[in-house]
């Protein structure tokens, strides 16, 4: 039994830094687990949340989509919107497409003018480009298509948007747009605001959302020319009150991006993902390149082509919320080419057209095509069917538009409101 | 039924190379034809008198390596075989054995004693040899002074052995009263005294019953007081040997014999030989140990009800002790720096002073000063170091409001000391001062800082200018900046070492090239600080941490290209990469950070994935770690990029996941494994089949190290998550895998380390559920996962219902409820209803005062209220 070594360290710091390393190395690694975690956990409660609280879904509409458990109205308070975007933004896969799919405010093609259009209703020249939400966070920005895919991740200038330490940008800072990518001159045209440094804004007017997109986009400097940390420039778009001259100086004036079309937002509308009337969309061969439907090779095909979801009884309906029914489907074609409940299928609309009774649809001449291009999350709606067959029969033209709001502004002294009971 | 053993024994010590090999392949034969027999003979040839001593002394060695061995499941299977022996084979061995004990030759005895202890060992906690201890004890008084000693010595060896349960008190009483008397003046032989007295140190630990018995516990601390006092300086080392084990295992006992113990150890300190004055010392600094985690405990809450009380003896002994630990100092050798084996009175007791200001703060401040302005300016070199050494080692411990003005006077004469001080030694000690200094008061945690914009330029020059001075003076400088940088971390945007960040880096870089950056592990000193200095530094010098990556680069290329190495340079390239793999692992975590620095580090990725796979080309263990953290924090960064390496690097994390050996190796692949799943998402499918499989193995093998298992179960987690439904191939292994753990995990009986332990795999268990349920989420074969859910219930009860589980746990756990619910919808519902605990665990956790928890709870509610509802 040999005496026992008493030598204690001598001059020597207590840890080893290789030691230091293994351990910050394991500290990195569980807050990335964390984190990783805390995503997929808040992925699930935001698409249960979003979908229960969005105004127009039904609880009996079932939604073949994603699988999902209804919840109390009570409970989906706990979870803000904004919130669950931002953190669903860092995340990739399947399911988060089909998610993020849903999340953006879509316009439904004009068809008829609304009333009050120069009261109640803005206008501006759509951005010919990628529609996406741009999220800021964490010393991030990250973009996304409608289709959920990543457009791109960059350093930006928007709150939150790249990590410089100006001391401003807390944790809990963060912004979500609603963009069109230009392609040409690399810009963000920004047409709505969804949250803006942490201050949610889907429950404001689009009035107030487009002032304070004006007033703040600029000041965050994010309209600056690219630099370092700020790799694409940002720009708001010239919105108009749609009167005749707004409406004109939408339609012809110069704007620095390509324009597709035109946009109308009426003024009290909230921030309603999905299909909403309340945000129109229309076009003619002078404001967009793109008016009629082209198919996958870029030609306009002879006959209007759409595309209708199969449902359980044979039906075929369009994405509207609910559903508007187009026709239904021969038992055979279903056998033969092997179809199932919520395929999205290709039809040519042929000579018969479509046939309206009351201005509702009541029939329409289909000719089945095919099972549309799998990148498709939904049907077509009901809006853009029609405008695409107006186009090509009778279109709605500008002039159309201005009589409109000439009309209307004749009979600005007669009561509106009168309920119409038709 | 004996064999003649001998020649074969005296062949298996022979010169001749070839004569020893056939020997020893001989006994391995003899070994499995006849293992009985085999015993037998050889407990024949140790106890045989006619046989030469050494081939009795080898006999016994080798049958003692039949009775155990280092590592755990040869152990293991050593001890079942001889448990299975055949009854007369061991009866035999074990006379032969008892019989030696009597021999006049001292080698064979001692052997016999090992051996014998070995046996008790295996056969005492299965009650087996009960007579074992009465026969050795029946006839001790009287005995011849020889065979007294060796029963001693094989009691002594027996309570290192065995553990004090598997002993009746009783025998116990036998045992420590033998040992005892062996011990006592009385005790005319020295070696009687001696082997008594190194019997004593062992059997402490069965003393408990004892010590609390006051007559006992007095007879037992005069003898061993009485002892320190033997002429024979060997009894006396072994004495205090006993009086520090003492001093930690019963503290609290100690009050009525602190004042003679201090007389004692004073007297042994100032004019005993030096091993007896080392073991002085150390009694004192075991007693600051105690004290000081006593003081934790009590968390500066003086009402706290710790265990054991805090009797404050070193608050006492302080007007004595300090002045003679100072004395001490006086007494250094001249090349004590150098000689990394060193360890005298000096540094024993400048290390005894260090804890003893640890323990009483403030007041030891006055008791030292004095000291040191006496002596640090005296012409003579020791007095110098001393003083300094005095002041380094009171700067942990006293508030910062005593020290700093201390600090305010002395600093300017420490950086004058270390460039201008002729002795070596002197500015050794200023350097690592000087560290100290920047350690405990530098920084946020202090309100007035001592480093100005003024100084702090003077110090980096002095710092930089002391890396060219000798080994390990450098040594002491490049710790002094790496608490310096360490000081202005989280300082803001703006770090006053900004200005001089390329000088340092340069300076530092120098240092690492030095020739003799070998000695006082120079070089290593220097990357470390350079690590620091990158982990420290701003956003402002991000353009120069960029620039340092392909000057790291190449540094690690060059070492990649050598030529044939002789096996002393291959450990030293070895080394030298291990130093760049860390470096650059904390490059590539600083610059993965920030989204910009990032996207400019990405166009060396390529390149330094290179470089990392030549190095474990290299194949040695240790780089193979510091690259393989490297490789981590580059997934990290690369995110689904990474995909395009793992063809090339599959191999090297499969090798990693397989060594079992330095289980710190596999630790690390197992975390790394992690990082890519996270970083490659589905592109790690095609790697799953392997990854998994040799998880699977290593979860099953009892030779891997067990803190690999739960970080093994929480990469269950990283990877389902990562693959989604793709993990249903895997389900049913790793679910029975985590179900057996979890039954496992449940109870804890055990020490604190126990404790923790389980708990880190429960935490790992529950990681592994999270991350497989969350990943299964939304895909059509959910329903997959509902056999388990019971059993995942039952699990949450049980760790509930066992209170121990620690925070991690808690939040891990509620988590996994949540996630239960979240993902198996109204399947879970009517189950977390019925399940026993589910209810109060959600209720304690939304209660906690612990945010992470709460938050965890907060979401595992609405999980459920959403799953119950439907």
């Amino acid at each position: 039994m040999a005496p026992h070594d008493i030598r204690r360290p001598f001059k020597r710091a207590a840890i080893s830094d290789q030691q230091k390393r293994r351990e910050l190395s394991l500290l990195r690694q569980a807050q990335n687990r964390r984190d990783a975690q805390q995503q997929a956990r808040c992925l699930a409660s935001s698409i249960l949340s979003l979908q229960s609280a969005a105004p127009e879904s039904q609880p009996e509409q079932s939604d073949t989509e994603i699988e999902t458990v209804p919840e109390s109205e009570q409970e989906s308070e706990a979870f803000s919107k904004d919130l669950d975007v931002r953190q669903a933004s860092k995340l990739r896969g399947p399911e988060v497409r089909k998610w993020f799919a849903r999340q953006l405010m879509l316009p439904e093609w004009m068809i008829d003018v609304p009333d009050r259009l120069a009261q109640d209703w803005y206008v501006f020249a759509r951005p010919a480009g990628k529609r996406c939400f741009v999220v800021s966070s964490n010393g991030t920005t990250v973009s996304r298509q409608r289709n959920g895919s990543i457009l791109h991740h960059f350093p930006s200038a928007l709150p939150a948007g790249a990590k410089i330490r100006d001391g401003s940008g807390s944790a809990q800072s963060y912004c979500i747009l609603d963009c069109i990518f230009h392609e040409l001159d690399q810009t963000y045209y920004v047409i709505d605001m969804v949250c803006w440094n942490g201050y949610s804004l889907y429950d404001c007017t689009a009035e107030f959302r487009f002032y304070w997109l004006n007033s703040k986009l600029e000041e965050s400097g994010a309209c600056n020319a690219p630099s370092h940390y700020h790799k694409f420039r940002f720009s708001a778009v010239p919105v108009y009150n749609c009167d005749s001259s707004g409406l004109y100086s939408a339609y012809t004036g110069v704007v620095p991006y390509a324009k597709d079309g035109l946009l109308f937002y009426n003024k009290h509308a909230l921030y309603q993902t999905g299909n909403t009337p309340l945000a129109l969309v229309w076009k003619d061969e002078n404001c967009s390149q793109y008016v009629i439907d082209t198919d996958g090779k870029g030609e306009i095909p002879s006959q209007q082509q759409v595309v209708l979801e199969l449902q359980d009884d044979r039906k075929l309906v369009t994405s509207d919320d609910p559903p508007v029914l187009f026709g239904c489907l021969d038992g055979d074609i279903i056998e033969k080419s092997g179809l199932h409940t919520g395929n999205l299928l290709r039809f040519a609309i042929g000579d018969g057209g479509l046939s309206f009774a009351d201005g509702k649809l009541e029939k329409a001449d289909l000719i089945y095509l095919g099972k549309s291009n799998r990148a498709r999350a939904f049907a077509d709606s009901y809006s853009k069917v029609l405008f695409q067959f107006m186009v090509r029969h009778s279109p709605l033209k500008i002039d159309d538009l201005l009589a409109s709001i000439n009309s209307a502004n004749d009979q600005e002294k007669t009561p509106s409101d009168i309920e119409m009971v038709g | 039924m004996a064999m003649e053993v001998t020649q074969v024994l005296l062949n298996a010590q022979s010169i001749d190379g070839a004569v020893r090999k056939n020997a020893e392949d001989s006994l391995k034969q003899f070994q499995e034809q006849n293992l009985p027999v085999f015993l037998v003979s050889l407990s024949g040839e140790l106890a045989n008198e006619e046989k030469p001593v050494e081939t009795r002394k080898l006999a016994g060695l080798v049958l003692k390596n039949a009775l155990d061995a280092k590592e755990q499941h040869r152990k293991f299977e050593l001890v079942q075989r001889w448990l299975s022996l055949d009854g007369n084979a061991k009866s035999q061995i074990k006379a032969c054995l008892l019989t030696t004990l009597t021999s006049p030759v001292s080698d064979a005895r001692s052997t016999a004693s090992q051996v014998i202890a070995k046996v008790a060992g295996i056969e005492l906690p299965h009650k087996q040899w009960p007579e074992l201890i009465g026969s050795l004890l029946s006839n001790v008084h009287q005995l011849p002074a020889q065979a007294k000693q060796a029963t001693l010595e094989t009691l002594g060896y027996l309570c290192e052995e065995v553990s004090p349960d598997v002993i009746d008190q009783d025998q116990v009483n036998k045992i420590l009263t033998a040992v005892v008397q062996g011990m006592s003046s009385s005790e005319g032989n020295t070696d009687v005294r001696l082997a008594a007295t190194r019997a004593l140190y062992n059997a402490l630990g069965f003393a408990q019953a004892n010590f609390s018995n006051d007559m006992e516990r007095d007879y037992i601390m005069r003898v061993v007081c009485e002892a320190t006092l033997s002429p024979e300086v060997r009894i006396r080392q072994a004495a205090f040997e006993c009086l520090v084990s003492i001093s930690s295992t019963y503290y609290e006992k100690l009050a009525p014999y602190i004042q003679d113990i201090f007389n004692i150890t004073a007297k042994a300190v100032r004019e005993d030989e030096e091993p007896v004055a080392l073991q002085a010392i150390e009694f004192w600094s075991s007693i600051c140990d105690e004290e000081i985690d006593i003081l934790e405990e009590y968390g500066g809450d003086f009402t706290g009800d710790s265990d054991i009380p805090c009797f404050y003896f070193i608050k006492q002994a302080l007007p004595a002790l300090v002045p003679m630990l100072l004395e001490t100092l006086l007494k250094q050798e001249e090349d004590q720096d150098q000689d990394e084996g060193a360890w005298n009175i000096a540094m024993a007791g400048g290390t005894c002073l260090g804890l003893v200001a640890r323990t009483v703060g403030d007041d030891i401040v006055p008791l030292v000063v004095p000291f040191i302005e006496e002596n640090i300016s005296k012409p003579d070199w020791r007095q110098r170091e001393a003083a300094t050494y005095a002041f380094g080692s009171i700067l942990e411990g006293p508030s910062p409001e005593k020290l700093i003005p201390l600090v305010n006077v002395a600093l300017t004469f420490m950086l004058s000391a270390l460039t201008k001080d002729p002795n070596s030694h002197v500015k050794d000690t200023t350097a690592w001062t000087l560290g100290r200094i920047f350690e405990f008061l530098h920084g946020s945690v202090v309100d007035s800082p001592i480093i100005s914009q003024a100084n702090c330029q003077q110090i980096i020059t002095v710092l930089l200018q002391s890396m060219k001075d000798t080994p390990n003076v450098a040594e002491k400088a490049c710790g002094a900046l790496y608490f310096l940088a360490q000081g202005y971390e989280e300082m803001g945007p703006s770090s006053p070492l900004t200005p001089f960040f390329q000088e340092i880096v340069q300076s530092l870089l120098t240092v690492s090239h030095r020739e003799d950056a070998g000695e006082s592990r120079l070089r290593t000193a220097a990357y470390e600080t350079l690590n620091e200095v990158v982990r420290c530094s701003t956003d402002e010098t991000a353009p120069l941490v960029l620039q340092l990556v392909p000057v790291i680069m190449m540094e690690l290329h060059n070492t990649l290209e050598g030529q044939k190495l002789s096996s002393d340079e291959r450990e030293k390239q070895s080394e030298l990469q291990g130093l760049l793999c860390g470096c650059l692992q904390v490059i590539i975590q600083k610059l993965g950070a920030s989204e910009p620095t990032k996207y400019v580090f990405m166009q060396y990725a390529d390149q330094i994935m290179g470089l990392f796979l030549r190095v474990f080309a290299c194949r040695s263990a240790t780089v193979h770690e510091e690259a393989m953290l490297a490789i981590g924090a580059l997934a990290y960064a690369t995110g689904a990029d990474f995909a395009k390496y793992m063809p090339e690097f599959y191999r090297y994390l499969e090798m990693g996941l397989q060594n079992f050996e330095e289980y710190q190796v596999c630790a690390v692949t197992v975390g790394v494994v992690g990082d890519i799943s996270r970083a490659l998402e589905e592109k790690i499918v095609p790697y799953c089949d392997g990854i998994m499989t040799q998880l699977l193995k290593n979860l099953s093998s009892n030779q891997l190290h067990r803190s690999v298992k739960p970080p093994i179960f929480s990469c269950f987690g990283d990877i389902a998550l990562a693959v989604g439904e793709y993990f249903e191939k895997y389900l049913m292994w790793a679910m029975s895998a985590l179900q057996s753990a979890a039954e496992l995990s449940t109870h804890i009986a055990g020490d604190d380390e126990l404790v923790e332990y389980t708990n880190s795999l429960r935490n790992g268990i529950l990681e592994a559920y999270s991350g497989i349920f969350q990943g299964f989420k939304n895909s059509p074969k959910t329903q997959l996962l509902i056999p388990y859910a019971p059993h995942i219930l039952q699990f949450l009860d049980g760790i509930y219902m066992e209170k121990d589980m620690d925070d991690v746990v808690m939040k891990t756990a509620i988590g996994v409820l949540g996630d239960l619910a979240d993902t198996l919808g109204s399947h879970a519902g009517s189950m977390i209803q019925q399940s026993v605990s589910s209810k109060d665990f959600l209720n304690e956790c939304l209660s906690s005062e612990d945010l992470m928890i709460k938050e965890s709870a907060e979401w595992a509610k609405l999980a459920i209220s959403r799953a119950i509802s439907v």
